[in-house]
Order: C-alpha cells, then sequence, then structure tokens
C-alpha cells in the first residue's frame, strides 16, 4: 500500500523534508499504523510530544493506516 | 459560521461590522457581541521579536476549527460565530486572530467565545517562528489561558 506521509513546522526542519510517498510491504499491511509509519518514513522511535493527524483528522500513534492515508505528523500547535 | 484564514492583515470590527451588514436574519436578534481578538507582541520570552511566520496545514485547519465551533457552540443558544486567523508573514501590532460570537444574551457569547479561544490554542494546526535580532525559533508552546500572572 502506498500512504503520503507529511511534517510541519520545526518537524518539517529536523526531517528535512515536507512531504514524501511510502510504500508499504506486504508484510506491513495487516499490522500498519501510525507508529510504523513513523518509524519507516523518521528511522527514529516515536517521540511522545510529536502529534499525529490521519487524513487532517487527530488520531494516536496507534490507529491503523490504510492505503491512500494521508499520515501528518507535527509539534504541538503554538496559534492564536 | 464563518472560518477564514487569511494571508492579509485585516480588521476586525470591520469584519464584524460586515458580518452584521451581510446577515439581516442577525438584526434585532442578538443582545450580546463577545469578541477576543489575539494581536502580535514585539517581545516574547525576554526577547525583542522582529516578525513572525505562521504556519498551518491547509485543510485541516478549517476542518478543526469548524469541528471546535461546533463543539463550542452545542451546549449554547448562539445565533453567529466568525472566526479568522492570519498565516504567513506578520509584523508586531498585526492582529493574528479573531473570534467574534453572537448571541441573545451576554452569558452564551461569552463562554463560547473563549472556549472556541482555547480549545483554537490547543487544537487548530499553527505554528509560529519567531525572527529575533539574533536568527529564529519556533514558538515551543502556548501559554495557559487561565494564567493571569504578569509577565
Amino acid at each position: 500500500m502506498r500512504v503520503t506521509v507529511r511534517f510541519f513546522a520545526a518537524l518539517r526542519e529536523t526531517i528535512g523534508s515536507s512531504e514524501m510517498t511510502l510504500d508499504v510491504g506486504p508484510d506491513h499491511d495487516k499490522s500498519a499504523n501510525a507508529r510504523s509509519i513513523w518509524e519507516q518514513a523518521t528511522r527514529m522511535p516515536p517521540d511522545p510530544h510529536v502529534r499525529v493527524a490521519i487524513n487532517k483528522t487527530y488520531a494516536d500513534f496507534d490507529a491503523p493506516v490504510v492505503d491512500g492515508d494521508e499520515v501528518a505528523f507535527f509539534p504541538p500547535v503554538t496559534g492564536g | 459560521m464563518i472560518i477564514d484564514i487569511r494571508e492579509q492583515a485585516f480588521d476586525p470590527l470591520n469584519e464584524i461590522r460586515q458580518v452584521v451588514a451581510t446577515q439581516p436574519s442577525l438584526r434585532g436578534k442578538y443582545g450580546a457581541n463577545a469578541i477576543f481578538i489575539g494581536t502580535m507582541r514585539d517581545f516574547n520570552e525576554g526577547d525583542h521579536v522582529e516578525s513572525m511566520v505562521l504556519e498551518h496545514y491547509p485543510g485541516m485547519t478549517e476542518m478543526e476549527l469548524g469541528r471546535i465551533v461546533d463543539e463550542c457552540v452545542a451546549p449554547t443558544p448562539v445565533l453567529e460565530v466568525l472566526v479568522i486567523h492570519r498565516v504567513g508573514q506578520i509584523l508586531p501590532g498585526d492582529d493574528i486572530v479573531l473570534v467574534s460570537v453572537w448571541s441573545a444574551h451576554r452569558a452564551a457569547a461569552f463562554s463560547a467565545c473563549r472556549n472556541i479561544m482555547e480549545a483554537l490554542k490547543t487544537h487548530a494546526p499553527f505554528w509560529k517562528k519567531e525572527r529575533l535580532s539574533h536568527g529564529e525559533r519556533w514558538v515551543s508552546g502556548n501559554t495557559p489561558g487561565d494564567d493571569c500572572t504578569p509577565e
């Protein structure tokens, strides 16, 4: 399956990329979640401060990810 | 509900007048209009701030603001809500955010306005990057809404 991964703000600068397309192998299909996408995309362990959104809705690192999803990772928000 | 993400500076009071002028159904029905305007300071954490860039997550920002407004007005008899938020390059003195709530009585307007603002601060996907005289830095977090301690 194929997912789009996006990074914002300080995390985008740390990772050095704002967006990437990730091909997740068949072995991972059954268990793909935001955590496995993060690990594959960043080669880093999950950061408890990082927020996750799947298809522009807040989610947990444990949330399942399916083909075509957009998975975003970003630091705590600071608007307003 | 009106939600607008702007790259250009805006005049909050003019925006409020426009809503009332273009919605004749509001006239005579609201007795309270609670307003919050957030404005950029030229100082933060002891440093002079020259400017700021506000990044956001297009698409999710609008969705999340819509959800926040829906959730905050659900328990209250609110007639209309206007939320405007700046993105891009911002200068000290520029208004960053406007939350304006119209209702028949003040209690609903006050509470919805504050609840929307507090939820926006903790959930809407915006990020501030400050430009200082000696470099740039990301703002790491927002101050709590109930913190009245003098800075």
